[in-house]
C-alpha cells in the first residue's frame, strides 16, 4: 500500500457540484413561478397555494422532527393561530392584511414559548400526543371566543377591496415568498452553528449535551421557528379558502399531512419535504375520488417508506445523500483531486 | 347533591379510562412504543361488539368472548410485522409507524361502517340503575365499568409480579440486552405484551361502544384521555393510571356540570396542570422515556 502521492493543503467546501446544478435549475424555477399571475388561471394559483402552504408545513414539520427529533401531531395549533390571527387583526382592527401576516406569524412565536414549556416535559411518543391535547385546548378555546365566531368560524373580508384577480395574484406571490423564506430559513440554520448542534442532538441527545451543545435551548429555538412557519402557513390558508372554523383549521388532519410529506419524501432533508409535498399534492388529486381510501393509501406508503426506504423518496433520487441541492455540512476538498469523493458519515435520518 | 352526583359519576367514568389507558401504559412501560393506534383499535373492538350484536344478537357483554381474543390477535400480528421492525429502524420509526396505523384503521373504518355514529346496546344492564339517596343514581353498567378497570389493573399488576411471562416482560423493559443474553426473545415477549395490551382495548372498546356514540374518528379523542390518565398517574405505574383515569374522569364530568362544553376542556386542563406543576404524575418517582 502506498501512501497517497499528493496529500497538499485541504480545502474545505460545502458547495458540491450538485449543488450548482441546483442552484441553476432553482433560480429559474423561481423565476417562472414569480411570474405566474400573468401567466396562469386564477384557479391554478389557488391549487398552487395550497401546494406552497403544503411544502412551507413540509418544511416546518421536517425541521422539527427531521432534525429537532421532536414528532409533533400539535402543528395545527399554529396553523390555526395564524389564521385566526390574520383574519381577527386585519377584519376587527382593520390592520392591513399584508402587515396582519407578519402580525399573526409574531403572536403565534410568542405563544409558542410558554406552551414549549409544558410540552417539553415530555418526549418521544408522549410529546407527540402532549402537543395534540395543547392544540385540542387552543381549539377549544377557541371555539369559547365569541369575538371570533365560536364555532361557526369566520370570514375574511379585509381582502375584498382588491379586485378578485388581483387579490388572487397578492395571495399567491405571498405564498410563494412564504415558501422561499421558509426554505431559506431552514437552509441557514441548518447550516449554523445551531444546525450542527440539531444534528448532534437528533443523533444522540445525551452525548450533544456532554460536549456542550445547550439541548433544551436549541429544542426550543426550532420550535419558536417551526411554530411561527406554521402560522405563516395557517395565514396563507385562510388568505386562500377565506372562511376559517376551528374545525377546519385546527384539525389534526394537518399533521397527519405534515407527516405524510416528510416521510415521503425524506426526512432530515430539505430537498425531502419539498419533493414529498409535490408527491403528496399530486397523490391528493389524483386519488380524489376514492375518497377515505386515498388516506388508507398514503397510510400505508409511509409505513412501507418508514420501515424499507426511511431516506424517503428524495434518499432514492439523490443516490443515497450524493447529490445535495442545499449543501449544509462540510467537504475536504484536495485541491489536487478536486471531485475526490471524500466519505462523510451521512446522519441516519 | 349535582356536584356529589358529577363527582361519583366521574370516579366511574375513571374506571373505563383506566382500562383503555393500561395497554397503553403497558406497551410504553415493555418496550418504550407509544401506541398511537390505540386509540383507533379500542373503536376497532366496538364495532367489533356492535357487529356481533347487531347481526348476531349475542349479548353485549357475551361479545368479550369473541373481541378479546381477536384483538389479542390483532397485537401479536402488529407487534411481530410492524413494530418489531420499527424497533430495529430505531429512532423516531416506531412513532411514526404507530400514526401510519391509526391512520390506516380509521380510514378503513370509515370505508366499511361510514362515518355515522353508532352505539352498542347492552340492553337493561346498559340503563339500569341503583338508588343510593334521592337524588343519586348509580348506573350499573358505568359500575361494572369500575369494577372491571380495577380488576383488570390489579391482575395485570399481579401478572407482572409473579408470572414468568411477566418477569420476562420487566426484564425486557429494564435492560433488552441482558434480557436476550438470558434466554429471553424479545420479540415474543414483546408481542405477548402488545396482545396483552390490545386484549385489554378491547375490553375497554366494548365498553366504550356501550357508553356512548361512537363513529370511526373516535379514536382520536381515545387516545387523549388515555394518555391524559397516563400522565396524570404517572409513567410506568399502573396504580397511577387508574388514580389518573379517576382524576381525569372527576375533571371531566365536574367541568360538565359548570357548563355542558366545558367537559373535555376540564380534563385538559387539569392535565396541563399537572404537567406543569407535578410532571412526575401524581404516583411516580421519575418520567423517563
Amino acid at each position: 500500500m502506498s501512501a497517497p502521492a499528493t496529500v497538499g493543503p485541504v480545502k474545505v467546501r460545502r458547495a458540491t457540484k450538485s449543488s450548482w446544478i441546483g442552484l441553476a435549475v432553482i433560480v429559474p424555477i423561481l423565476i417562472v413561478l414569480a411570474l405566474g399571475p400573468y401567466i396562469i388561471s386564477r384557479g391554478l394559483q389557488q391549487n398552487l397555494v395550497i401546494l406552497f402552504s403544503l411544502i412551507v408545513l413540509g418544511t416546518m414539520w421536517n425541521l422539527l422532527a427531521g432534525y429537532g427529533g421532536m414528532v409533533s401531531i400539535g402543528q395545527q395549533a399554529y396553523i390555526g393561530i395564524g389564521a385566526y390571527g390574520l383574519v381577527y387583526i386585519a377584519d376587527s382592527l382593520g390592520i392591513d392584511p399584508f402587515l396582519a401576516v407578519p402580525v399573526a406569524v409574531i403572536i403565534a412565536g410568542l405563544l409558542s414559548l410558554p406552551i414549549s414549556f409544558l410540552a417539553f416535559r415530555l418526549s418521544g411518543g408522549y410529546f407527540a400526543i402532549g402537543t395534540w391535547v395543547i392544540a385540542e385546548v387552543v381549539r377549544l378555546i377557541t371555539m369559547q371566543i365569541d369575538a371570533v365566531g365560536g364555532g361557526a368560524g369566520l370570514t375574511l373580508t379585509a381582502l375584498n377591496v382588491l379586485s378578485p384577480g388581483r387579490r388572487i395574484a397578492y395571495v399567491y406571490w405571498l405564498s410563494l415568498a412564504a415558501v422561499v423564506i421558509a426554505v431559506l430559513v431552514t437552509y441557514l440554520i441548518m447550516r449554523s452553528r445551531l444546525g450542527l448542534g440539531f444534528t448532534a442532538i437528533r443523533d444522540d441527545a445525551t452525548a450533544a449535551g456532554s460536549l456542550g451543545v445547550r439541548v433544551t435551548s436549541s429544542k426550543r429555538i426550532v420550535y419558536l421557528v417551526s411554530s411561527m412557519g406554521c402560522a405563516l402557513a395557517g395565514s396563507m390558508i385562510a388568505a386562500n379558502t377565506l372562511h376559517i372554523t376551528p374545525e377546519s383549521v385546527y384539525s389534526v388532519q394537518y399533521s397527519a399531512f405534515m407527516i405524510f410529506i416528510v416521510v415521503i419524501g425524506g426526512m432530515g432533508t430539505i430537498e425531502g419535504p419539498i419533493i414529498g409535498a409535490i408527491v403528496f399534492y399530486a397523490l391528493q388529486q389524483w386519488l380524489s375520488d376514492y375518497g377515505v381510501w386515498y388516506l388508507v393509501i398514503l397510510g400505508v406508503l409511509a409505513i412501507v417508506v418508514v420501515l424499507l426506504a426511511p431516506r424517503g423518496l428524495w434518499g432514492l433520487l439523490s443516490l443515497n445523500g450524493r447529490i445535495k441541492l442545499f449543501p449544509v455540512g462540510y467537504r475536504l476538498v484536495n485541491p489536487l483531486e478536486r471531485f475526490a469523493v471524500v466519505k462523510t458519515k451521512e446522519p441516519a435520518a | 347533591m349535582d356536584w356529589l352526583n358529577a363527582v361519583l359519576q366521574g370516579l366511574l367514568l375513571g374506571g373505563l379510562y383506566a382500562l383503555l389507558a393500561a395497554g397503553l401504559s403497558l406497551m410504553f412501560g415493555v418496550m418504550r412504543i407509544v401506541n398511537l393506534a390505540h386509540g383507533v383499535l379500542a373503536v376497532v373492538a366496538a364495532y367489533m361488539g356492535y357487529f356481533l350484536v347487531h347481526n348476531f344478537h349475542i349479548n353485549a357483554f357475551l361479545t368479550l368472548i369473541v373481541v378479546i381474543p381477536v384483538m389479542a390477535g390483532i397485537g401479536w400480528v402488529l407487534q411481530m410485522g410492524l413494530f418489531n421492525p420499527s424497533l430495529k429502524s430505531g429512532g423516531l420509526a416506531p412513532i411514526l409507524v404507530a400514526f401510519g396505523i391509526a391512520v390506516v384503521i380509521t380510514n378503513l373504518l370509515q370505508a366499511f361502517f361510514t362515518a355515522d355514529t353508532r352505539s352498542i346496546d347492552a340492553g337493561m344492564l346498559g340503563v339500569q340503575s341503583i338508588q343510593v339517596t334521592d337524588t343519586i343514581y348509580i348506573g350499573v353498567f358505568p359500575l361494572i365499568t369500575f369494577v372491571v378497570g380495577v380488576l383488570v389493573i390489579a391482575g395485570l399488576q399481579v401478572y407482572l409480579n409473579r408470572t414468568r411471562d411477566g418477569r420476562a416482560m420487566r426484564a425486557a423493559s429494564d435492560d433488552k440486552d441482558a434480557a436476550q443474553l438470558m434466554g429471553i426473545d424479545n420479540r415474543r415477549i414483546y408481542a405477548k405484551a402488545t396482545a396483552l395490551a390490545i386484549g385489554i382495548v378491547g375490553i375497554a372498546g366494548v365498553f366504550l361502544g356501550i357508553r356512548t356514540q361512537f363513529s370511526p374518528t373516535y379514536g382520536d379523542a381515545t387516545l387523549i384521555f388515555a394518555f391524559e390518565a397516563v400522565i396524570i398517574g404517572g409513567l410506568g405505574s399502573l396504580w397511577g393510571t387508574l388514580i389518573g383515569g379517576i382524576v381525569l374522569g372527576v375533571a371531566q364530568t365536574v367541568g360538565a356540570q359548570i357548563n355542558p362544553s366545558y367537559g373535555v376542556l376540564f380534563g385538559n386542563l387539569v392535565f396541563l396542570a399537572i404537567l406543569a406543576f407535578r410532571p412526575t404524575g401524581l404516583l411516580q418517582k421519575a418520567v423517563n422515556s
